[in-house]
Order: structure tokens, then sequence, then C-alpha cells
């Protein structure tokens, strides 16, 4: 079901300010590529044109093309709407909705896209809670609002809304900055099984947790604050740990700067 | 230390602070500290004795006017406070404040509650900031100058609405017209909801501003529609704040003085239609009725202030409660 | 890659749904108005707000048909939310643009430097000329001596409250100054009224000012400590580690700081009260003479004038005329004082406010 994303000539802009400049990537399915780079660097930006959310932000615009499979998202008449819905995201902190029980955010996405029957409804919010490895430490208060669990388990709940829509692709967006390192880790295994089903894009400030989670890690660099950020290199996640192509990605990764 | 001084509401100190901290942190000992305390406090005693005052000194004339109603207070249909013995009642009243402020509820609300999330969510992001400047100064203008263009300005134009109304819909009674001039309960409902749509888009809009742009971005990422984010996200998040917005408007519509007075044509009467003029409104009817009233008439019309007062005290225990009961799931502190 | 997207256009595709174009609602909207034109002339219908109704209904119902057939139910849904929150924003617009508009127009026709200067003494309200001098004299009068009243009393309420408050006393007055804030301002009148009939009073200027202070007070009290919880607090406790008293570091740390906060709550507690009407019909009656004492004697203020030059004229166009000049006086006044406000709020603005 994963989707791989071909990405080429990429750049965004925030009105006339340009945040990224001419990025082009490919992202294999079932896998696990990381962003990393200095704060600042656009990474964010990028994974945010991978399902138009950027576009949210006023004034953002983008050139230039993302392909999912064969399917251009920036092609003309795309619905972002849609391509949301194959693209699934989750954020830096964790966003259950404050006014939902726990079984409503997971059953979020579905009740938009039509009518489930209830046994139906249940079925793919335990299978979602499983897949999130949240299940055990929900099912009994599955009604109760989901801003009352732990930050690391609302984190699990977002993927579990995420997943349950069954996109092809999720991005993730420092999923773990705002987590303790036991939830951290909690999510990091969660990772690995997830990329069994989906491409996983993730951008993250730690870079032992890029190393350990991901199979392509890309790095990112800006030459001066104001200037745009640039993808520097793409590689195997071992090459670029231990041996980069680009003296900056090296200079980065053994902590000389950024 | 000791600490049993004449201020009772002073929290035990915290372990750390120093002799001169705590000192300075229950703020009596000194001879200024002790002085601007006083002030202070008394200003907001004084605050309470106001409070205390009103709901004893309407009760007491109100006693004296009750006592020597011929008719029933609250069933009479007549206010003859001049004649022997008087005969008044507040029925009339009670029906026409309760029946313009639902009208203007009813037209108001969902209008403001759109105007709001047009300004937070649809409108051109340039022109969202002079409108709703221009909606907060369109909440301070004083109501006799609403009543004035409603008098001057709506009622004549409620002809054609009204003879709309008539036609489609003077089947059900509520709607017929016998062809009067349009000073009715409708055209009072109107204007109070055109009085009202400023302050409850105000308050909405602040509130919906306050909506967490992650809980937004939560629902994008989900594939939602901008109505679905809005359904999902804003509504939820904004509805004890609408709540309390509304609270505050229908406040401001029970109390509403000038602008009934001058589009309303009163009589004491409960109409079936509310196109038909006539009935009225506590407040109305005070200002109606003031200036031929003598001091026992007076005291008739405090009578009525008062069951006012506490319409309205109601009103806003019961907005208070609503959103106490939502604050826990409101999310506004999550 | 760039030949196979090519070729891919084509495919039937999961991303792209049948969607109207851009102009489409304009379209749409277009139609509803020439259809409702077409109704309203054919049925003969002469008001121009059925024409608007109609119009509207048009328009929310093609919009939802159209979408419906061509995007899909959900698409359907938003662009429905999306006409019916523009259509309610019109709608609401027409009343109030017209008030302002109509204010305006007629206002000006009678309002210059004699109308301002001049009082109603030798004019009936029936004949033109005449001004609003004597009501500008009591409005300033009341107004200022409900403010001397309430602010001072507002803001050290508010101060007792962030400052010192705990326990009980101040959650009753919390309470109360939330009940306070909805007592409608007849109410207040007839408390005033009360007491003058306890004590015999005939109608005079500070009556008023009584009632519309019992009206501020409550305003004063909230802004006051929205302003005064801005503070941070380590401003607090920094003047306190210094070893100055707690009143000095309230006075001469946390009011300076949220001085412009407080001032710009005061001036919209007055331009609430500066435009109440009812109180001051109850208890300061109104008078045709300028009557510069507000201790004693009926006085006039701006909006009793409005109301009785409409209530007391028989539907003689002088006296509307005067109405609406008096009105557009009033909203300039209360303008003036937002405006104001606003400018010395962002000009004091702590640097910790939002």
């Amino acid at each position: 079901m994963a989707k791989r994303i071909d990405v080429s000539g990429l750049s965004a802009y925030y009105g006339s300010f340009r945040a990224i400049e001419d990025i082009s990537m490919t992202v294999e399915p079932r896998t696990v590529t990381a962003f990393i780079g200095p704060s600042g660097c656009g990474k964010s930006t990028f994974l945010r044109t991978l399902n138009r959310m950027h576009e949210v932000t006023s004034g953002g615009r983008v050139e230039g093309k993302v392909m999912l499979d064969d399917e251009n998202l920036y092609g003309p008449g795309v619905d972002p709407v849609a391509v949301r819905r194959e693209v699934g995201m989750v954020f830096q902190r964790p966003n259950p909705f404050p006014t939902m029980s726990v079984f409503e955010n997971v059953a979020a996405g579905l009740k938009l896209n039509g009518s489930y029957k209830k046994s139906e409804l249940a079925d793919i919010v335990e299978k979602s809670l499983k897949g999130a490895n949240l299940w055990n430490e929900v099912k009994d208060r599955l009604n109760k609002p989901g801003s009352g669990l732990s930050g690391g388990q609302q984190q699990r709940l977002c993927i579990a809304r995420a997943i349950a829509v069954e996109p092809k692709v999720l991005l993730m967006d420092e999923p773990c900055s705002a987590l303790d390192p036991i939830s951290t880790l909690a999510i990091e295994d969660l990772i690995g099984e997830l990329k069994e089903r989906f491409t996983i894009v993730i951008v993250t400030h730690n870079m032992q947790q890029a190393a350990r989670v991901s199979d392509r890690t890309a790095f990112f660099n800006l030459a001066a604050v104001g200037q745009p950020g640039k993808l520097i290199e793409i590689d195997d996640t071992e090459r670029i740990f231990s041996n980069p192509s680009v003296q900056a990605t090296e200079d980065y990764i053994s902590g000389r700067f950024g | 230390m000791d600490t049993s001084t004449e201020i009772t509401d002073t929290p035990p100190p915290a372990p750390q602070p120093s002799v001169e901290q705590k000192r300075a942190a229950r703020g009596a000992t000194r001879p200024g500290d002790r002085i601007f305390l006083g002030l202070s406090r008394g200003s907001g005693i004084f605050l309470l004795v106001i409070m205390a005052a009103i709901a004893v000194f309407l009760t007491y004339r109100a006693s004296l006017a009750i006592s020597k109603d011929h008719g029933n207070f609250l069933t009479t249909f007549d206010w003859n406070t001049s004649i022997q013995p008087p005969s008044f009642g507040i029925a009339v009243l009670a029906y026409g404040t309760v029946i313009s402020s639902i009208i203007a509820m009813v037209l108001a609300v969902p209008v403001a509650v759109a105007i709001a999330l047009f300004l937070t969510h649809y409108a051109p992001r340039r022109l969202r900031g002079p409108i709703a400047y221009v909606i907060d100064l369109l909440a301070a203008v004083p109501s006799i100058v609403y009543g004035l263009w409603g008098a001057l300005i709506l009622v004549p134009h409620m002809n054609g609405l009204f003879g709309w109304l008539n036609d489609y819909l003077g089947w059900t009674g509520l709607f017929s017209w016998d062809q009067g001039a349009p000073r009715s309960m409708l055209t009072v409902g109107i204007l109070l909801a055109i009085m009202i749509l400023p302050i409850i888009t105000n308050v909405s809009r602040e509130v919906f501003r306050q909506v967490p742009q992650m809980h937004e971005e939560a629902a994008l990422a989900l594939g939602a529609t901008r109505w679905e984010v809005i359904r999902m996200a804003v509504i939820p998040f904004g509805r004890s704040g609408v709540i309390s917005a509304s609270m505050l408007g229908l406040g401001r519509a029970l109390g509403e003085t000038m602008a009934v007075a001058t589009v309303l044509s009163p009589d004491f009467l409960i109409h079936g239609s509310l196109l038909n003029p006539g009935g009225g409104t506590f407040a109305q009817n005070i200002a109606s009725k003031f200036g031929e009233a003598d001091e026992f008439g007076r005291d008739a019309l405090i009578a009525s202030g008062l069951v006012l007062f506490v319409i309205t005290l109601l009103v806003n225990g019961a907005a208070r409660m609503i959103i106490a009961r939502r604050a826990e799931y409101s999310g506004a502190n999550a | 890659m760039s030949h196979a997207a090519a070729v891919t256009d084509q495919r039937p595709s999961t991303l792209r749904g049948a969607s109207l174009p851009k102009w489409s609602p304009w379209a749409i909207a277009a139609g509803s108005v020439a259809v409702s034109v077409g109704i309203g002339l054919a049925a003969g219908l002469d008001s121009k707000v059925q024409w608007g109704l109609i119009a509207g209904l048009i328009f929310l119902v093609a919009t939802y048909g159209i979408a419906a057939g061509v995007e899909g139910r959900r698409q359907a849904k938003d662009r429905i939310a999306t006409a019916l929150v523009w259509v309610a924003f019109l709608v609401a617009v027409v009343p109030l643009v017209s008030l302002v508009w109509v204010t305006v127009s007629r206002g000006v026709k009678v309002l210059d430097i004699y109308f301002l200067t001049h009082s109603m003494g030798i004019v009936a309200d029936s004949q033109p000329g005449g001004g609003i001098y004597h009501a500008i004299i009591g409005s300033l009068e009341q107004v200022g001596l409900a403010t001397i009243i309430a602010a001072p009393v507002g803001i050290l309420t508010a101060v007792y409250l962030v400052e010192y408050g705990r326990g009980g006393l101040s959650r009753a007055i919390t309470f109360f100054v939330d009940v306070m804030t909805g007592v409608p301002s007849i109410v207040a009148g007839l408390f005033i009224l009360s007491l003058m009939l306890i004590f015999n009073m005939e109608p005079f200027g500070f009556a008023g000012s009584l009632a519309l202070a019992i009206l501020m007070m409550p305003v004063v009290v909230r802004s006051t400590e929205e302003m005064l919880k801005l503070v941070p607090n380590e401003l607090r406790e920094a003047s306190l580690a210094l070893g100055v008293p707690k009143w000095r570091t309230i006075l001469k740390v946390v009011l300076p700081t949220s001085i412009g906060g407080i001032v710009t709550g005061v001036m919209l507690a007055i331009a609430r009260i500066a435009g109440e009407t009812a109180p001051v019909l109850l208890l300061v009656f109104g008078n045709r003479f300028i009557n510069n004492n507000p201790f004693e004697g009926a006085q006039q203020s701006l909006p009793l004038y409005i109301y009785q030059q409409y209530a007391n004229s028989a539907g003689a166009n002088a006296a509307y005329d005067r109405a609406w000049a008096a009105s557009l006086t009033l909203i300039a006044f209360v303008m003036i004082l937002n405006l104001a406000a606003r400018a010395i709020a962002r000009w004091k603005a702590p640097k910790t406010g939002r």
C-alpha cells in the first residue's frame, strides 16, 4: 500500500521569502527517511510541502513537483484535502482533539469520509490503537478525554488517529521532541513496526534518533540566516553517519556546528 | 511568628521567604500597608454593599406597592396605578420581555457565530483586522441611537417583510398581521438582534481566534475540508465561549430600555401574533410609564424592575454554571 | 520522470476530484441575483429586503445542488458553509451600515456651531432651531462625576482582588462583580430612585451620576484586573526582595506598569455609560434650559435629549433632525473615546502584553 515519493526541483515560499530551494529526492516505499539539519534549515517546511500543509500558512506556496507514485501532488485540479488523506501527519506536540474522547479521536478521520457501522468503526479503532502500541493502555478508558493521557500516550494516540485512515505515507515532524526518554523509545519502536506498512518521513533534531530509526538520512543546511535551506545530501543512514560525502555533513554530525 | 492578625484570608506563608518578605506579603504590618489594604478591601466591600443595597431597597419599595395591589401582581393584564384601588401585574411584561429576547437570540446568535467564523476563517486576510475593528466600534454605539434608527428607519422597512410573512406564514397565527404599524414584538426582536450582534460577534471571534493552531492542523492533516476543520476543532473548542457571549447578549436584550421604548407601540395584552403591535417589556414599561407616575406608581414600576433584576441574575447564574460545567471538556487549559 | 507524469495525467486519480472552477461562486451569486430580480418583478414584490432574501435563498440552494452534483457531498457541505458564512456577513452588514450612514447623513444637516452652543430654552420641540449645549454640559458633568466615583473604587477593588485577594471575601467580590456587570441600566436607575423616594428628593444630575457609577464600576474592575494580571510576578518579587513595602510596590511598580491598560479600560467604560439613557430619564429628568449645577435641579443629557426629541415632538421633522444631529455628536464622542483608548493601549502596552 505504501507509495514512493519523488520530489524534483521543489522550492517553497512564505510570501516573497524563499524558505527552501530546489530540492530533489526520492523516498522509497516502506522505508524510514530522516531529515536532519540545524534549526531554520527548512526541513520542517519541506516536510509540510509533502502533504500540502505548507500552504495553510498565509502566503505559503510552492514551485516544483512532488510525485506520489505517479501523481503530482501539485498538479492541476488536485485537491489538497485528498492529498492529506493519502499523506498523514504527526506533529511536534501531541494534539489530540481536546473535546473528543480517545475513541472519537481515532475515529475522527474516518467519520469525515462517509458512514461506518458501529462495529466496523470499533474494529478499525482497535486495530489502529493496537498498531500504535496503545491499545493495552487505553482499552478501559476509550470514552475518557484524549487530553487526559500522558504526553507519550497522546502522541501515540495521534499516530493511531493518523494511521486509522490508512494513508500511504506518514510524515512525522519531530514527534519525540516534547516527550521524555521512555516515551521516545516507545515511539521509536513503533516507527520500526509502522514502516512495514507505510512510507515514513521523520524530521528530528536528535541525531542518535535518526541513526536508530531511519534507513536513509537527508541532511539540510542553509548558507546563512535569511537564505533558503538546501538539501546537502541524502544517503543510506549508515553511510551518512560513518562516511558522508560532503564535509558540511560530517561537521554537523560530529558536532562541529549547529 | 504570630500569624493571628486581623487578616483572615491570608494564605499560609511559604516556607522560604525572609521575615521581611513575609511581612510584605501579609501586607499589614506597616502603617502604609495597612492603609492601602484597608482602602482596597474597603472598595471591594463597598461593591458588595451596593449589590446588597440594590436588592434591599428595591424589595422594600416593591413591597410597598405590591401590598396595595388589588390585582394579582403576577397574572393581572393591566397596569393601573393611579386608580383606586390600584391594579397592576407583570404577566404581559414578562411575556414580552422573554419573547422579544428569544427572537433576538434566535436571529443574532447564528449570524454572530457565522460572522465570527467569517472573520477568523473565511474573509480575505487583509480585510479581517479592519472589519473586526469596525464591529468592535459598532458594539459601542449607544442603544438610544439604535432606538432612533429602529423607529425612523427600520419600522417603515418592515411593512414589506410583514406583508410577506402574513401571506405565506399567516396561517400559523404567529405571523398573521392586521396591517397595523409594524411596531410589534417581531420588530423589537429584530432591532435587539441587530443591537447585540456586534457584542456576540466580538466575543465569539476572540474565542475562535484562541483555538490553538495545532488542533486545526490536526484536522487538516486528516484530510478535513475547511468546514470540517471548523466542526471538529474550532466549534467544540469555542462552544463555552460562544455560550457566554450569547448570555452577555441575552442580558443586554432583556434589560434594553430605550430601543424598545422607541419602537414598540405598547398595550397590556398578550397577542398571539408577533406581527401585531402591542405588548410590552419590563424596561420599556418603566420608561414609558415613569413620566406620569406618582410616588405609588413609581413604587409599582420599581416592583417590576425588581422582577427584571431577578431574571437577569438567574440568566447570569445559569450562564456561569454552563461555562463551569463545560470547562473540564473545553480543553481551554489542556 | 517528467514524461511518466505526462502519461499518467490522463489516468483516473484518487487525488483529483471533479471540481468547480474558481469563479463558480460568483457565477452562482450573479445567477441567483438575476433570478430573484426576475421573481421580484414578476410577482410585484416591492420590498428590496424580500429580493435580497430570495436571492440569498436561491444562492444557497443552487450552491449546494451544483456542488453536490459535481464535487460530492463533503465538498458541497464545505461550499454551503462558506456560502452561509458570507451571506450572514452580508445580511448583518446591511443594517449596521445603514445605521452609520443614516446617522451621519441626517446628522450633518443641522449640526453646526450654533447647534453645539445653544440650548432648547426658547424653541418648541416642533420648531427648527435650538441646540444641545445644555445636554452636552449635563452629559459631561454627570459622566465626569460618575467617573470620579467609579474609577477609584473600581481600580482599588481590582488591586485588592489581584494583589491581596484570596479566600471567601475575594471570591464573593469576584462573583458579585460578575453579577453587577449584568445589571440592566434601568435597574440601577430604579435603585437610586428608591433612595430618592425615601428621602423625598427631586431629580438632579448627581443622582444620574450615582446610577452611572454603579454601571461603570464592574466594567472598570474587570478591565483593571486583566491588566494587573498581565504584570509579571518577577517584577513584584524583584521589588519586594529589595525590601520595598508591598503598598509601595503596588503604587510604584505594579500600577505604573499597567497604567496604559487601566486608562484604556476606564475610557471604554466612560464611553459605555455616556450613552446610557434609561437611568438618566428616571433620575435627571431632562431640562430644556442650561443647568450648570449637577447637584440641584433637573439637567439634560445627550442620550436623553435624543429620546425626548424623538418622543415629545409628534413627528416634527425639525425635532428628528435635532435627534440625528445629537446622535451623531454622541457617536462621535463615544468613538473618539474608543479610538483614543485604543491608541493609549497600543502606546503604553507593557512589553509582556499581548
